[in-house]
């Protein structure tokens, strides 16, 4: 069970999501005590190591933001799933498979040009797990979950988003067991796109609230075979 | 408790960073704590309000120079001493020094996908009628609790409107502290941006919390 240990240490940017820098000795320090509590709680036999295995697996193929841009390009093409979605968000993503922790009470928010919906979790990290899966780094930091609640519009200028001033922004605290879904205004130029296209131009960031849907123009920039 | 967790309208934390094509860990080790965080907590030893709380009981200092998953760890080393599971002890020595307690729930890879999907809906049913409904003007509560609570300090004692009846919904107020589910009614409440922070708010800033009945009173 162990020889998955190492494999993603490449990947290690020090990106925590504060100012804090850990030095190697720091780091190690935390994998060495990891490797201990887990060694400990599998001898006491309170948890089955091929449970974990399969935890992680869950999360790091099954559930992810592709979930939530299903619920999104289908809100796009389906006005009569739109409207469900609008009034019993819970049903409506459920009925497409998503369910489950941390999603067991949905509410999606349409923006519109007028309404700009973001969502945060300044107490901790709520997040709508079956729909976006685990939370990005930046979204459990500090400066996001003190800022947005205050100053959304300079959070999102971090992020490249700019909003006409006229355009209100609504942040939504998710202080309870609600987890919030932020439905993007579909591009302009999609005319026509199936859900599957459609889908494509809904990024992670946009169903939070604090990017817009990636338009045709910058998919293609992106070299995006779809 | 105004613990660092209670981030909304603090200050000084810098500009946010997102990352590109950020990977799902940093290091090997948060996929462990995040596994051993759910597989522990499948257990039933502790409910989410708890683990809430055993990582908000982290001193400010700590809590602020811990990454998140860091703090998940010290949460999850808090819970386990406190229900005599693993000793601090055991952790240092890095084997289990005393037998284990017996558990009446052990998750087991088979039943993971059934687990998760089941999830942990809040919503129970009551006996008494929600005390407000859409549209009633109502005001936060000053308050200050040293117990775990979900209404952020920057919203305490600011006039709202509740916008939508959610249900009634697991209190953590008690329920983090073992003194039971004790359900009350969970409105979803509307802010004006001038009305939490003052002349300085953006004005086209509007907010909604989730906040329950005891934290609320008509005004």
């Amino acid at each position: 069970m162990s020889d998955h240990q190492h494999n993603d240490h490449e990947n290690h940017h020090h990106a925590h999501g504060h100012s804090h820098d850990h030095d190697h000795s720091e780091l190690s320090e935390t994998e060495l005590r990891v490797r201990a509590l887990e060694s400990i709680l599998v001898e006491k036999g309170y948890v089955d190591p091929a449970a974990l295995d399969a935890l992680i697996e869950t999360y790091e193929t099954r559930v992810g933001p592709r979930n939530g841009a299903h619920v999104v390009a289908k809100a796009w093409s389906d006005p009569a799933f739109r409207d469900w979605l609008l009034r019993d968000a819970t049903a409506a993503i459920h009925s497409l498979g998503y369910i489950g922790r941390q999603g067991e009470h949905m509410v999606a928010l349409e923006n519109t040009p007028q309404l700009h919906n973001v969502v945060v979790c300044t107490l901790c990290s709520c997040y709508p797990w079956p729909v976006l899966g685990l939370p990005p780094v930046w979204y459990k930091s500090a400066p996001y979950r003190s800022r947005v609640v205050r100053d959304p519009r300079g959070v999102l200028a971090e992020f490249g988003t700019t909003l006409p001033e006229t355009t209100g922004i609504r942040v939504w605290d998710s202080t309870a067991e609600v987890r919030y879904l932020v439905i993007p205004m579909r591009p302009e130029g999609t005319e026509g796109w199936n859900e599957e296209r459609l889908a494509a131009l809904v990024n992670r960031d946009s169903m939070i609230g604090t990017t817009l849907a990636t338009s045709p123009n910058e998919l293609a920039a992106a070299g995006d075979p779809s | 408790m105004n613990g660092a967790q209670d981030m909304g309208g603090q200050m000084g934390f810098g500009p946010v960073a997102p990352e590109a094509d950020e990977p799902l860990f940093h290091a090997a080790w948060e996929r462990r704590v995040l596994a051993l965080t759910l597989a522990m907590g499948a257990t039933g030893q502790w409910n989410i309000d708890a683990s809430r709380h055993a990582r908000e009981s982290i001193p400010p200092a700590d809590y602020l120079s811990k990454s998140y998953y860091e703090i998940w760890l010290a949460g999850m080393e808090k819970l386990l001493a406190e229900r005599d599971l693993v000793s601090p002890e055991e952790l240092d020595a890095g084997k289990a020094l005393t037998p284990p307690r017996e558990l009446s729930r052990i998750l087991k890879a088979e039943d993971v996908a059934a687990t998760l999907a089941k999830g942990g809906p809040a919503d129970r049913p009551v006996d008494r009628e929600a005390l407000f409904g859409p549209g009633d003007a109502v005001r936060t509560r000053i308050m200050h609790p040293v117990g775990h609570t979900r209404l952020p300090r920057y919203a305490r004692g600011a006039p709202g409107v509740i916008e939508r009846v959610h249900g009634a919904h697991v209190f953590p107020d008690t329920n983090a502290h073992g003194l039971g589910e004790n359900p009350q009614w969970l409105y979803s409440v509307a802010f004006k941006g001038t009305d939490i922070w003052g002349p300085d708010s953006d004005p086209g800033l509007s907010l909604r919390l989730d906040l329950w009945e005891p934290y609320l009173e008509r005004t």
